[in-house]
């Protein structure tokens, strides 16, 4: 890429203010996991734009130092769409959480998705409405005891991935907050990743739902819970890397390597480009007793809203008499009067 | 031809083509409009058609009709009441024989009076009777069945055949007011190119009908003598078109890439469709996913430096609402079009109201100020959408323009400008290199400047919550107060860069007619004529809401009896008595999703005088 030059670090993108999410919070992390992302992508520096809505994770803006809008309620996959389209060169970042995505915002994500717009997607899933103080989430698991559900949700939550795929996303990935170099990783792909990029970040919110994720975080049994996925390999997991994933009767299935006379030859090989989406459905979505998908899971090329638009802008111009606003009010009937 | 003798000259006609929504009425209306034109008549039109694309045929609601004023002088309004309407069905003739002229003629399609369409219509038996049309000059032409029998010797199937009849009626009227088919079968012929057969079709129809009027010389026949026009080259434009092209003047005389971020709404959706068309002139337009995501990446494009617009009515406004308080508090300039419909709700979509003034002017959470201007006909829609464009890009602040459904598809001749008369307008972007500061304002006018993303070294950021001259979060009450009143004064300070109010009609009048917005041309005609008639009257119309021009209160002050008009319960009238509540202020308001009629504005002018 021609912007691209060799000095950018970590520090170039540090806010020059004061960050002011709680002590132990997840976000922390993963603002370091961006910086880190955005120093090493090495785009020239005023190319990158992060664009937010409203809830503690969209306090971002203000905490890394690039240009930047803080914008409202769920609208930020509009706003990015509207910045991308006007100037397609910029580097978009939108940073997002469940409630701000999938809930007051969820029109305007299944639609830049759809559109394939080349924004990347953070979306900081905590379960959880922090900034307003614990209500819960569309993606609480149900049965959630929260200030607005005191008895208990009875609500069924989204699975993002399968809202992304089902919106006929091209790229989806999950990281945690404390993977501070797998989630650093992936952002660097989700951004070189011409179209749709979301990446759920599973976030621990310390105040009004800790441990959220703490099965699968778990130190004693993340091992066991958790398969990164990287293309080309096995996708094989455990302490012992001794389980992994196959597919019987259409559906996946763990199993233990030695056993049953499964060899490593019988495992699934991890495609995140085939374009066929069923598989990643299936691993985007996998709940206990099944391990939780992280890494790339879905990465497919299609084309990008944007340079579409531009595409089509100069084919039209390339063909049209009509040069300038002169040309268009001379264009058509027109008549003198002398 | 028919010689001169037996025609009387007139100063002006109004003609109505009415007929089911799928019997070709606007087409129809504007084919005769164009043939006005082309032989120097000045005109004004006005479609009149249902919100059902198809409604249940022969049925009023499905009835679709087009009126146009044509006259040899200059001509402001689409007309009172028609002198002529041509009905292509009982339905039609239901619908619309109200708004016919005291002995006016009608035309209608005697074929299609039959017994079951007179029932749908809701007549028992006789339409002239029981709407008594007794004294109206009545052609029953049996359109229909004279088309028929004029292609029966052709290859097309019967309902493609029937398809052909409006041009029977085109026909008629032409012949009545002794006009040339030439312009109509020009049109056939560009239209149809690739099916010859359907374009002969039409021309024979065309004729006959214009034969069949020659033949039965039931009315007599006039004619409009060419109007005094300014010399130029025109077309003709409505005004949806006009704003569209506004904005791409303005984006060639900033020099800023225009995007448009829109979701279709009756009567604004041309705007978005008219734009989507101009990808030659670099137009990114972006069909949303709603009206909240259509003023959102307005103002993310906005952001990313373009010339951003966003299209909409009422309740489209009424989505927008956050969005646009966004812009307010980050200051990105932006322009909403608000095609006034009627309202509240769905209300009235394809009806013309004013009753999104206060919308406009208040409808957002905060102190959120915006500039609001009015566009007053349909062609300078063109010049106010640039303004807004203007307006916007040199002070930053979001403006909204309001147009209505009666300018945004009523047409005239429009003198076509040229670029080179347009004003340069220059966005204050902040250049590489200089020291920024985002909410740094201009002393004169309170502007802060545009840093554009990808700028070197200009990295910055931007949000709703309120801010300190940095750009960072503040709290601070006092610097609260201080940013509102910075943004309110900001927007104040436009009155500088706005024309003066002007005063039309008598200026030495005692009696000052008040206007706003598409009301113009009725309200100019209605002050012509009560002048003519003996009375002094003098009209003020606003084109400048928010802020109002510098010498409002120096114009109302001249005079002893101020009448504000307005298609809305009194919005503008009330607006008046909260910024100048030292006047007394009269009001005439209508609230029927239709335009004012010249005679009921001066019978209400005259009314509220004698009441004093």
């Amino acid at each position: 890429m021609a912007d691209e030059q060799n000095k950018l670090t970590f520090k170039d993108f540090k806010s020059k203010g004061e960050v002011k999410w709680c002590p132990g919070c997840g976000d922390h992390a993963i603002l370091a996991s961006v910086q880190k992302a955005m120093a090493d992508m090495n785009y020239v520096h005023e190319k990158y734009v992060t664009i937010s809505g409203i809830g503690c994770s969209s306090r971002f803006p203000f905490y890394v130092n690039t240009y930047g809008f803080h914008t409202i309620h769920g609208r930020a996959g509009a706003i990015a769409s509207g910045a991308k389209v006007a100037n397609p060169r910029l580097s978009v970042w939108q940073i997002t959480g469940d409630g701000d995505s999938l809930a007051i915002g969820g029109n305007h994500f299944i639609h830049e998705i759809r559109r394939n717009m080349d924004i990347t997607i953070i979306m900081f899933n905590n379960q959880i409405y922090g900034l307003t103080k614990g209500q819960y989430s569309p993606t609480s698991p149900k049965g959630k005891i929260s200030v607005t559900s005191p008895f208990g949700t009875v609500e069924r939550p989204f699975q993002a991935g399968a809202l992304v795929i089902g919106a006929r996303g091209t790229f989806f990935a999950r990281s945690m907050d404390n993977k501070i170099n797998l989630t650093a990783e992936v952002l660097e792909v989700a951004a070189k990743h011409d179209g749709a990029s979301v990446v759920e970040v599973l976030q621990n919110c310390v105040i009004y739902n800790n441990g959220a994720h703490r099965y699968f975080s778990d130190k004693e049994f993340k091992e066991e819970r958790q398969i990164i996925l990287h293309d080309g390999e096995p996708m094989i997991f455990g302490k012992e890397k001794d389980k992994g994933l196959i597919l019987e009767d259409g559906k996946l299935k763990v199993v233990k390597l030695g056993e049953n006379g499964i060899s490593i030859d019988d495992i699934l090989v991890h495609n995140s480009g085939v374009e066929y989406s069923g598989i990643h459905l299936m691993l985007a979505t996998m709940e206990p007793p099944f391990p939780i998908a992280l890494g790339v899971i879905r990465n497919v090329d299609e084309p990008t809203y944007a340079n579409e638009l531009a595409q089509q802008i100069k084919d039209v111009q390339a063909e049209s008499k009509i040069k300038c606003v002169d040309d268009l009010l001379l264009s058509g009937k027109t008549w003198e009067v002398k | 031809m028919d010689t001169k003798s037996n025609v009387d000259e007139i100063q002006d006609v109004v003609i109505r083509f009415s007929g089911d929504s799928g019997d070709g009425m606007q087409l129809t209306g504007s084919l005769f409009s164009d043939t006005a034109v082309f032989s120097g008549n000045d005109i004004v039109t006005f479609p009149d058609y249902p919100a059902e694309i198809r409604a249940p045929q022969g049925t009023v609601g499905g009835v679709s009709g087009f009126q146009v004023h044509v006259g040899s002088s200059k001509v402001l309004t689409a007309g009172d009441f028609a002198d002529v309407l041509v009905a292509m069905n009982p339905a039609a003739l239901k619908a619309n024989a109200k708004w016919v002229k005291s002995g006016g003629t009608i035309i209608f399609d005697k074929t299609s009076f039959t017994e079951k369409n007179l029932q749908k219509a809701g007549y028992i038996k006789d339409p002239i009777k029981e709407d008594k049309l007794e004294d109206f000059k009545i052609i029953e032409a049996p359109i229909s069945e004279f088309t028929k029998n004029t292609l029966e010797n052709s290859d097309l199937d019967n309902k493609s055949i029937l398809r052909c009849k409006n041009m029977f009626a085109l026909g008629i009227v032409c012949w009545l007011y002794n006009k040339k088919l030439d312009v109509a079968e020009e049109f056939l012929q560009n239209k149809f190119k690739k099916k010859p057969q359907i374009v002969d079709a039409n021309k024979r129809v065309l004729e006959a009908g214009l034969n069949y009027a020659e033949t039965i010389q039931a009315v007599e026949r006039h004619i409009i003598a060419p109007a005094k026009i300014e010399k130029g080259t025109y077309r003709n434009i409505n005004g949806n078109l006009a704003t569209s092209w506004g904005f791409l003047a303005a984006s060639e005389k900033s020099n800023l890439e225009l995007f448009i971020g829109s979701y279709p709404i009756t009567p604004a959706t041309d705007i978005l469709q008219d734009l989507a068309l101009r990808k030659d002139l670099g137009v990114k337009s972006f069909q949303a996913e709603d009206e909240l995501a259509a003023v959102c990446s307005t103002i993310g494009a906005s952001f990313a430096g373009d010339l951003a617009i966003t299209s909409t009515s009422g309740p489209g406004l009424a989505l927008k609402t956050e969005g646009i308080g966004l812009a307010v508090m980050s200051e990105l300039p932006i322009v909403i079009i608000d095609v006034q419909r009627g309202g509240p709700s769905t209300g009235l979509p394809t009806k013309t109201e004013q009753a999104d003034l206060f919308q406009a002017l208040y409808g957002r959470n905060g102190e959120s100020p915006v500039v609001v201007i009015a566009a007053s006909t349909p062609s300078n829609c063109f010049n106010f959408a640039f303004e807004a464009s203007k307006i916007a890009l040199e002070h930053m602040t979001p403006v909204i323009l309001l147009t209505d459904g009666y300018l945004a598809h009523g047409t005239e001749p429009w003198k076509i400008p040229s670029m080179k008369d347009f004003p340069e307008i220059h966005p204050p972007i902040a250049k590489e290199g200089e020291e920024y500061i985002p909410y740094k304002r201009d002393e004169k006018t309170l502007v802060r400047k545009w840093a554009i993303p990808g700028t070197k070294g200009l990295e910055h950021t931007l949000g709703g919550l309120e801010k300190d001259e940095t750009g960072s979060i503040s709290y601070d009450p006092e610097n609260h107060e201080v940013m509102c009143k910075l943004r309110e004064e900001k927007v104040k300070r436009v009155e500088n860069y706005i024309p003066e109010l002007k005063i039309e009609g008598n200026k030495d009048a005692d009696i000052l007619l008040v206007g706003w917005g598409g009301t113009y041309g009725q309200l100019a005609t209605a002050t012509n004529e009560i002048n003519k008639e003996g009375k002094k009257v003098a009209l003020a119309h606003f084109n400048y809401i928010n802020p109002l021009p510098k010498n409002t209160a120096e114009v109302l002050s001249k005079f002893k009896k101020i009448i504000v008009c307005e298609l809305n319960m009194g919005q503008f009238v009330n607006y008046l008595r909260i910024k100048f509540p030292e006047f007394k202020y009269d009001q005439y308001n209508k609230i029927q999703g239709l335009p004012f009629t010249v005679v009921e504005l001066k019978d209400n002018v005259y009314k509220i005088l004698e009441d004093k």
